[in-house]
């Protein structure tokens, strides 16, 4: 086959606890995070996805402390992002046991940002993220969750962080985010069309065709989503079971 | 029994350690002493970032070249090395100019170059593993790849034991001996990766 479409779940974590979200079962304690984590992991997630909304300066110590924890008992790819704002904020995260780091408004800030972590640490593990609404017949760049508009065009930025040696665009539509009304396609294809990089899909996923047409139609490489795995509406094998069935290569499901 | 996982600021070595020890292994250094290294039973090289910089970071540290060509090549403990570390194995690597590998396995290490910006790079995310030969180490699977460049196999000998695929062959593991190399990372691929590691914790090449 060929290198497969993935599926990762997105955990917004404030001050150590998982704050959107949580319907597994069958967890001693649903909110924390490496309880859902080490969940995710024995459901197959193709990777893990931590937001630390909170990231306060003095919760930078809570969000360490998080990620070795999960290291410890996660044997996938971990992203963490939220509130990293230089290269040695990154490289706390990656001593810790992430995998890879998404840079947000940093990286809106001083895009160069992107280029230090790849330079000191390797492109692979450097994540560019990008907030943006639709403003008339183009995207802007949004920051604050999606409340205070930049003036900078959103593919331009986007690609201008693939440029600076992002090994990833985290492409999140702000209009979409938390409505369940789907990807906005049009933006993710314009960006995953024009850049060598994979692009990861996020905002506004209310089902499985959703994460369908994030691939198929948005050309992403990976489809991020929060609310449809932690509500218990979809698991892991059932969006890898849909995108199956639609044609796009995923992992072999887990046999027990 | 000691394993030395080489500490030479170029790892995901948390990861690594991690994973080792959920296979089993109790007995554990991660070292950036070259007398550790030159003592250990088994040696994992793992390696995140760039070709260039992880060689001259292998080679700044005093005494490691030496102790790795002895223990490995001399001695024959069982070697793995992983991502970076399993391209270091060879001749050369041409990320960012050119820079000699350790040379224990011949060829070169290239990017990647798709045809079409429809195939990314870096190829990342879950992918096969075949197998090109049998290897006690390999078994067919899925396993999570994170890179842009790879090993080529210019002496077209049978050291490449699996591939996967990239719009085209990618090399996925080389091995010689008692020395085997993975490019994906067997520390975050789950079942996979973990029953790999409990196969090289009990290897006895």
């Amino acid at each position: 086959m060929t290198v497969r479409a993935r599926v990762i779940p997105c955990l917004d974590v404030a001050n150590g606890r998982v704050v959107k979200g949580v319907n597994f079962v069958d967890l001693i304690d649903a909110g924390d995070p490496v309880e859902q984590a080490r969940a995710y992991d024995a459901a197959g997630a193709d990777e893990l996805c931590f937001l630390d909304i909170g990231a306060s300066h003095e919760g930078r110590d809570t969000i360490l402390d998080v990620v070795a924890r999960t290291a410890a008992v996660c044997f996938m790819p971990l992203t963490v992002g939220g509130g990293v704002r230089t290269a040695d904020d990154a490289r706390a995260l990656l001593l810790a046991g992430a995998d890879k780091i998404a840079v947000n408004s940093a990286a809106v800030a001083r895009p160069e940002i992107v280029a230090d972590i790849a330079e000191r640490f390797g492109s692979q593990c450097c994540v560019a993220s990008v907030d943006a609404r639709r403003v008339g017949d183009h995207w802007e760049v949004f920051t604050h969750g999606g409340r205070r508009a930049t003036g900078i065009d959103a593919v331009a930025h986007a690609l201008r962080l693939a440029e600076l040696g992002a090994g990833e665009l985290l492409v999140t539509s702000m209009d979409r985010d938390g409505t369940r009304d789907g990807y906005d396609l049009a933006l993710i294809r314009a960006i995953a069309d024009q850049v060598e990089i994979p692009v990861v899909a996020s905002g506004g996923v209310g089902g499985l065709d959703d994460l369908i047409a994030g691939i198929r139609d948005g050309h992403a490489s990976a489809v991020l989503a929060a609310s449809i795995f932690h509500f218990g509406e979809a698991s892991i094998a059932d969006a890898h079971a849909a995108l199956a069935a639609a044609g796009i290569p995923v992992r072999t499901p887990l046999q027990d | 029994m000691t394993l030395a996982l080489i500490d030479y600021g170029a790892g995901n070595l948390r990861s690594v350690e991690n994973a080792l020890r959920t296979a089993g292994c109790d007995d554990l250094a991660v070292t950036a002493d070259a007398d550790v290294v030159a003592r250990a039973d088994r040696i994992v090289l793992p390696g995140v970032g760039a070709f260039g910089a992880c060689a001259d970071a292998l080679r700044g540290v005093d005494g490691m070249i030496a102790a790795l060509e002895r223990r490995v090549r001399g001695d024959g403990v069982p070697f793995l090395g992983i991502c970076v570390g399993m391209q270091l194995m060879a001749t050369a690597g041409e990320e960012l100019g050119i820079h000699d590998g350790l040379g224990w396995i011949v060829g070169c290490v290239r990017r990647i170059e798709p045809a079409t910006i429809a195939t990314k790079v870096p190829h990342m995310g879950w992918n096969d593993v075949v197998p090109t030969r049998a290897h006690p180490l390999i078994e067919p699977g899925e396993a999570y790849f994170l890179h842009s460049y790879a090993f080529e196999d210019d002496a077209a000998g049978d050291d490449v034991i699996a591939t996967t695929n990239h719009a085209g062959p990618v090399t996925a593991a080389i091995a010689r001996d008692n020395m085997i190399g993975v490019q994906f990372h067997p520390e975050k691929s789950q079942r996979y990766g973990l029953a790999l590691l409990e196969r090289f914790l009990a290897w006895r090449p």
